[in-house]
């Protein structure tokens, strides 16, 4: 996948870059908002990672302009500021994720990996299928090997989120974020519990599990170990 | 703020106790100077009385009756101020200017006074006079008076004008004094509108300064100056806040880049591996409370930064509940949402849930298993509430504002996992709403109660713009 880096800080730029080229993304970067621009009008990218303050133009401006000419590459904007509505600014702006700074790496990955998902018209499916597990967008109901399994609504919207990213890590901040619409850490777990509950709904007491936990980042679910 | 009443405030109550002692000194001294005169006019009466009498009984015992009754007629002929009347041992008249002994007489000590008529330019009028009665030797009497009509009418006219004066003197006065402190009231309102409109977060906003050089302009230059040295000290912790936030956000992404960097270059059997996800841990525990510190401090400088919207506590107490449930669960403690209809608040949603989130991890965290975790709102007389309450050990009173400053843990929690900052990020969040933070005893437990302000903070800010209208 290819990748455009926008970021001033040259050394969290080098992390980043090196970071991404060795999950295997071809990254190209700049480090003001002027060329960062160029850069993403000029050539193709799956994803865009551009930082909110940039010299010569801000973050925001950048994106503002590539969504002017038309141009529609995912952008994951990163922030070294908190406040609550700075998060609504940037997606406002045209960006597709807010990503607040210091952040884990792993986080960014998977980030990065929704968005360029997003871009594959995967979205008008009605129907989620992980191995013999089935989930049915219209009636609300769903399956594994052909048994009925009774899911709560939160439980089905997480199921879901998870299966729309089927094969992908999702960390629990994206969670948190889509599935209950918080940005915030809530600190304690809470999210392990829930996947706890919805892993004996969907894994007790078949052979091969679809739910797992990804050490240090979160969770995945997957039809093969 | 509350409205102004005129008749409440301490420039109409000055006004009036004014008024009022005037009124009475006024009263009184007018009072005292009408008794003065009215005696000094009476004593010269009776003089003129005592002397006529002491003359007539003179003439009464050189001459005999027949002596005195010449005299008497010839002084009742003169028409002067003077009345006399001669009267047998049967009272009937002998001489005199008057008719008959007078009917309706009272008694002012040795004196007299009675009405009499008398044709004064052709006309009968009934008059006021003054006198004395004297018994003559051989049981007649000789009463003699002087005509005090003059004096009656001023009496009369004064006991009738003074309780108007007075009651006029209260209307005016009390119409001035309305003025007056409507003058005032007005310079003290433009005082605490300026005030409430900083509280509200228009840290720009100045007492306006009039011409006058009064003590009103002296106390808004006073405030203005106290005003301007407060924004400038709020700046300076804004910007070192800021800055802060820059300048450590920065190494500590890079910290945490740098270990995240090590240990995916590390085998994961390496022993190193796993003290790397400690430092990990720490490191993310460092920006945790280094977040919570910005977000509080934020919420002190009183500005709301963020987006603030109606908003109904209901459903973000369900929601909030719903997400915790599993986890109360888990800890072995039932979690409980009391609905309420909608409690609907100005507020931004993302801070309200994570301060409530706050609370709910608090009570999960402190209450032993088979506890109890009641989470509700309510609509109540003063204002919207948003309450936590559990049944574990509680904070003990003397605690209880102790606890909400930062970094405060309790010994009985030092053990659990935390930052210490969890009860002042959530008394900040409230402050910033212009809401307060209470902790109450559950008996047993611990009732965390977030009451709204009836009204939101920027409304209920604006003072009555008819604040003085139906004054005086």
């Amino acid at each position: 996948m290819r990748i455009l880096v926008v970021e001033d800080d040259l050394e969290a730029q080098r992390y980043l870059v090196n970071g991404l080229k060795e999950a295997g993304h071809v990254v190209d970067d700049a480090a003001d908002g002027e060329t960062g621009l160029t850069l993403a009008l000029s050539r193709p990218y799956d994803v865009a990672i551009v930082d909110r303050m940039l010299p010569k133009m801000d973050g925001l401006r950048v994106v503002a302009e590539m969504r002017e000419h038309g141009n529609a590459t995912p952008v994951l904007f990163l922030s070294a500021l908190t406040e609550v509505d700075e998060r609504v600014k940037g997606l406002k702006a045209g960006g597709d994720d807010y990503l607040t700074k210091p952040y884990a790496f792993v986080e960014l990955l998977a980030r990065i990996d929704a968005l360029m998902r997003r871009r594959s018209p995967s979205s008008v499916k009605t129907r989620l299928q992980v191995g013999d597990l089935e989930l049915d967008l219209l009636t609300r109901a769903a399956k594994r090997n052909g048994t009925a399994i009774e899911l709560q609504p939160r439980e089905f919207r997480l199921l879901e989120y998870l299966m729309r990213h089927a094969g992908q890590v999702v960390t629990r901040t994206m969670l948190l974020e889509s599935v209950w619409e918080y940005h915030f850490d809530p600190q304690t777990n809470v999210i392990d519990v829930h996947i706890s509950r919805l892993r004996a709904k969907i894994d007790k007491g078949f052979e091969l599990p679809l739910l797992h936990t990804v050490r240090g980042a979160g969770y995945m679910i997957r039809a093969h170990a | 703020m509350r409205t102004l009443n005129i008749f409440r405030t301490q420039a109409f109550r000055i006004v009036f106790v004014y008024v009022m002692v005037f009124a009475l000194s006024v009263s009184a001294l007018l009072g005292f100077t009408y008794w003065n005169t009215e005696r000094a006019l009476d004593e010269q009466t009776d003089q003129i009385i005592g002397a006529e009498i002491a003359g007539l009984s003179e003439q009464y015992q050189r001459l005999g009756l027949r002596g005195l009754a010449d005299v008497v007629m010839s002084r009742s002929a003169n028409g002067g101020p003077g009345l006399y009347l001669l009267l047998d041992r049967a009272k009937q008249p002998i001489a005199g200017n008057l008719d008959g002994m007078p009917q309706n007489v009272s008694r002012r000590g040795v004196e007299i006074e009675f009405d009499y008529e008398r044709r004064v330019e052709g006309n009968l009028q009934r008059r006021r006079a003054r006198g004395r009665l004297f018994q003559l030797m051989g049981g007649f009497e000789l009463l003699v008076a002087q005509d005090v009509h003059e004096r009656y009418l001023t009496e009369q006219l004064f006991s009738t004008t003074l309780p108007w004066t007075v009651v006029m003197m209260l209307i005016l006065g009390m119409v001035g004094g309305g003025l007056m402190s409507r003058n005032i009231l007005r310079r003290l309102d433009l005082i605490n509108r300026t005030a409430a409109d900083i509280i509200a977060g228009d840290m720009s906003r100045r007492v306006p300064v009039t011409s006058a050089h009064d003590e009103f302009d002296a106390l808004a230059e006073s405030l203005n100056r106290m005003l301007d040295r407060i924004q400038r000290l709020m700046q300076g912790v804004r910007e070192v806040t800021d800055s802060v936030a820059h300048d450590l956000r920065t190494p500590l992404t890079r910290l945490r880049n740098r270990l995240e960097d090590t240990l995916r270059h590390l085998d994961p059997s390496d022993a190193h591996a796993a003290e790397i996800e400690a430092m990990m841990r720490e490191t993310d525990q460092i920006i945790t409370t280094f977040n919570a510190l910005l977000l509080i401090a934020e919420a002190d400088s009183g500005v709301m930064r963020g987006a603030i919207s109606r908003l109904d506590l209901a459903p973000v107490a369900d929601d909030m509940a719903e997400l915790y449930a599993p986890l109360a669960e888990e800890n072995g403690v039932t979690l409980e949402i009391k609905p309420a209809g909608s409690t609907v608040i100005e507020g931004n949603r993302s801070l309200i849930s994570q301060a409530l989130a706050n609370l709910i991890d608090n009570a999960i965290k402190y209450t032993p298993r088979g506890g109890h975790i009641a989470v509700s709102t309510a609509m109540t007389p003063l204002g919207a509430e948003l309450t936590v309450a559990d049944t574990g050990p509680g904070i003990p009173p003397e605690q209880r504002s102790h606890v909400l400053e930062r970094f405060v843990r309790l010994e009985t929690s030092r053990n659990s996992p935390g930052t210490g900052l969890g009860l002042a990020l959530v008394a900040a969040v409230a402050r910033l709403h212009g809401a307060e933070l209470h902790l109450d005893d559950n008996a047993p437990g611990l009732k965390a109660t977030i009451r709204f302000p009836r009204r939101a903070p920027r409304k209920a800010a604006q003072p009555e713009p008819a604040l003085l209208a139906a004054s005086v």
